[in-house]
C-alpha cells in the first residue's frame, strides 16, 4: 500500500534513500542539493537508518569515497548540483570506467557565470560524457520513482555502471508537492541486496580496480563500457516494467504526450514538460495537432525509440536547457537531430535554448514555440535554426 | 479541470512567506486537495523582498512556471507595497491579503488603481496577543484561508489541531494559543 504524503523533491530523495538504506554515503553540501544530506544527516542521528555517514572536504572526496566504498562492495550514494558536480568531474570517469554502480542525485543548477544558484542543465549535461546512466524527473514523484529504480538499473549484470538521478534545482527540489510513497518493505524488496560478483573485500578472488589500461588494452575497455550503456536500455525498460508491477506508476526511455497524430513536436526534459503539457492541451482544444515527448532518460540516448516516435512529425522544436557554446544548439538538440538523420522522411526541426540560470518557462513561452512551429509546418521559411526563448527583449525571439 | 486557486505571497526574506506558504500547502493537503508551494529564490538574503507561491487544485498540477496572475496575493510585510507592484496580475475577482493595521479602504490608494477586494489583517498585534511574539505567518495563513475560502474554515482548524498536536508533542502547551490565535484572525480579517 502506497503513502500519500507532500514533500519537496529533496525530502522525496532523501526519503528513497532512506528506505533503500545504502551502506556509505559520502556527503558535502551544496545548494540547492544540501536537504538530501541534510534529511540524511537526521535519519542517521535519529537511528533510522544504519549508514556509514562519511563528511567528506570536497566534491572530489565524495565521489572518491564513493568509488572506495562500492569498489570494496558496498553500496554508496552520494547528492551534489553545480560547481560541486563540476568538481566531481575526474572522478565521475573513475566511477563509470571502473563499473562501479554509485547513485549521485543531482538537484541541477546552473554553472558560473554570472554566478548563479538557480536551475539549468549547464551542470549534467556537462558530465553527459562521463559514462554516468542520466535519468531526468519532471516532479518530485518521478524523482522518487526514478531514485527507487536507480540501483536496480546500474547494479544489473549486462550493466554496471553508475546513475545520475536528476531533478530540477529548486523548482523540483525545494517544491512541495503531493506524493505516493511506497512502503520501506515494499521499497527493500523491490531494490533487492547488492550483491557483487568481485569486489576488493572478496578474499578468495584478488582485484584491482582502476590500474594503467595500455593502448594494447584501454580500447577494449572503452567498447565493453559503450556496450555496457547499450544494454543499459533494455534493463531500463525492464525495472520500468517491474516498478510498474509493484507499484502501478509506468515508465520508458520518455514520455509520448499526445503524439499519436501530431504534427508539432516539442522535445523537451524535467519540469518544464508539465507546463508545456498545459500548452500541448490548450493548443489541442483549439484543433492543433500538437505534442510532446519528454526525455526521461538522456544516458544511454533513446535515439531509435526517438526517430520512430517523430518521423510523422512536419515539424519539431528541441528544447535544451543548456547552453553548450558549440554555436550549433544545444545538446539534447544535437543528439536528437543525429537520431533522425537516416529518416527516409523527417521533420523541419528547430533547436531552441531556454530556462537559463533559472529564467522562468510558462505556458506562453510555450505556446510561441509552437507558433513558430505551426508556421513552419504549414509551408514557412524555417528561419534560424538554433535560438535562444525569453530573453528580457522579446523582439530578439525569432518568431 | 475544476478551479484551481494561485495565491502568490510576498514579504522580506526572514520573515517565512516560504513557511506560510508550505504552512498553506499543509492545510490544504490535509484537506484531500493537490498543492504546490514553491519559493522564488533570487540573492538570499536578510530584509530583500522574496516571493512565494501555492497551487491548490482537485487534480494533479503539471505547470511549473510562477504565479503571475494570481487570484490571491498575501502581503506578510506592508512597507513592501511602496516598492514592489504586488498586486500585478491580480485577479480583480479575487483579493490582496495585508497585514497592516491600517483598514483595507485606507491603502488602495496604493495598489495602482487595484479593482478588487483589500483586506486587512493586524497580524503583529494578534500574534503578539495569542502567541507573545511576532509571528505573523500564523494569522496571515488564517487569513488567508479565510478569504480564499481553499479549505472550508471548520476543517482547516481541525486539521491544524492535528497537525499541532504532532508538531508541538513536545510542547503542548502551546497547541492552545496558536490555535486561538488561528480563529481569532478568521474573524478579524477585514475588508
Amino acid at each position: 500500500m502506497s503513502r500519500r504524503d507532500r514533500l519537496s523533491g529533496n525530502e522525496a530523495i532523501a526519503t528513497a534513500m532512506r528506505q533503500i538504506e545504502p551502506d556509505v554515503f559520502a556527503m558535502f553540501p551544496i545548494t540547492p542539493s544540501t536537504e538530501i544530506p541534510q534529511y540524511y544527516a537526521q535519519y542517521v542521528a535519529d537511528g533510522k537508518v544504519n549508514t556509514e555517514f562519511v563528511c567528506v572536504e570536497s566534491e572530489h572526496s565524495a565521489m572518491s569515497a564513493c568509488i572506495g566504498a562500492e569498489a570494496a562492495g558496498a553500496r554508496a550514494v552520494t547528492a551534489t548540483s553545480s560547481a560541486g558536480l563540476s568538481l566531481m568531474n575526474e572522478m565521475l570517469y573513475v566511477a563509470a570506467s571502473a563499473r562501479l554502480p554509485i547513485v549521485l542525485a543531482v538537484s541541477t543548477r546552473a554553472l558560473t557565470g554570472p554566478i548563479n544558484i538557480n536551475h539549468d542543465y549547464s551542470d549534467s549535461m556537462a558530465e553527459r560524457d562521463s559514462g554516468f546512466i542520466q535519468i531526468y524527473a519532471e516532479n518530485n514523484q518521478e524523482a522518487y520513482d526514478n531514485y527507487l529504480q536507480a540501483h536496480r538499473i546500474g547494479e544489473h549484470k549486462d550493466v554496471r555502471l553508475p546513475v545520475m538521478i536528476c531533478e530540477d534545482g529548486f523548482i523540483t527540489s525545494h517544491a512541495i508537492e503531493n506524493i505516493e510513497l511506497e512502503n520501506d518493505k515494499d521499497v527493500k524488496n523491490f531494490v533487492g541486496k547488492y550483491e557483487p560478483e568481485n569486489y576488493l573485500l572478496k578474499s578468495e578472488n584478488p582485484l584491482a580496480v582502476g590500474p594503467y589500461g595500455i593502448s594494447a588494452y584501454y580500447m577494449e575497455a572503452r567498447v565493453a563500457q559503450a556496450e555496457a550503456m547499450k544494454n543499459a536500455k533494455q534493463v531500463i525498460l525492464d525495472v520500468a516494467a517491474d516498478f510498474e508491477k509493484n507499484f502501478g506508476r509506468k515508465y520508458g526511455l520518455f514520455e509520448s504526450y499526445k503524439m499519436e497524430d501530431a504534427d508539432i513536436a516539442i522535445v523537451i526534459m524535467g519540469s518544464s514538460a508539465g507546463t508545456a503539457k498545459a500548452a500541448v492541451d490548450e493548443l489541442r482544444e483549439s484543433g492543433i495537432k500538437a505534442g510532446l515527448i519528454k526525455i526521461r532518460v538522456f544516458r544511454p540516448f533513446p535515439g531509435e525509440e526517438l526517430a520512430e516516435a517523430l518521423k510523422n512529425c512536419k515539424a519539431v522544436a528541441v528544447l535544451d536547457k543548456s547552453e553548450g557554446f558549440s554555436a550549433n544548439g544545444g545538446q539534447v538538440f544535437a543528439d536528437t537531430a543525429a537520431a533522425c538523420i537516416n529518416l527516409e522522411k523527417r521533420p523541419k526541426m528547430i533547436n531552441i535554448i531556454y530556462g537559463l540560470g533559472g529564467r522562468d518557462f510558462t505556458i506562453d513561452a510555450a505556446k510561441r514555440v509552437f507558433a513558430r512551429l505551426q508556421k513552419i509546418a504549414d509551408g514557412g521559411e524555417l528561419g534560424p535554426v538554433y535560438t535562444h526563448l525569453g530573453q528580457r527583449d522579446l523582439r530578439k525571439e525569432a518568431q | 479541470m475544476s478551479k484551481m486557486i494561485e495565491i502568490r505571497w510576498h514579504a522580506r526574506g526572514g520573515q517565512g512567506a516560504k513557511t506560510a506558504s508550505q504552512l498553506l500547502a499543509d492545510a490544504a493537503f490535509m484537506a484531500g486537495k493537490y498543492v504546490q508551494s514553491f519559493p522564488e529564490y533570487g540573492p538570499e538574503r536578510s530584509g530583500a523582498p522574496i516571493t512565494a507561491y501555492n497551487r491548490i487544485s482537485d487534480e494533479r498540477c503539471p505547470i511549473h512556471s510562477n504565479i503571475y496572475t494570481p487570484d490571491y496575493v498575501a502581503v506578510v510585510d506592508e512597507t513592501l507595497i511602496e516598492t514592489v507592484d504586488v498586486t500585478a496580475g491580480l485577479s480583480k475577482d479575487g483579493a490582496i491579503i495585508i497585514n497592516s493595521k491600517k483598514r483595507g479602504d485606507e491603502i488602495r490608494s496604493l495598489l495602482h488603481g487595484y479593482e478588487g477586494k483589500v483586506f486587512t489583517i493586524d497580524a503583529g498585534k494578534i500574534s503578539r496577543q495569542y502567541l507573545g511574539a511576532y509571528f505573523p505567518n500564523t494569522p496571515m495563513l488564517a487569513a488567508v484561508v479565510a478569504v480564499s475560502g481553499c479549505v472550508e474554515k471548520d476543517q482547516f482548524l481541525q486539521d491544524m489541531e492535528t497537525s499541532y498536536r504532532h508538531k508541538f508533542e513536545k510542547k503542548p502547551q502551546v497547541i492552545k494559543p496558536n490555535l486561538d490565535c488561528l480563529a481569532e484572525s478568521m474573524r478579524e480579517v477585514r475588508e
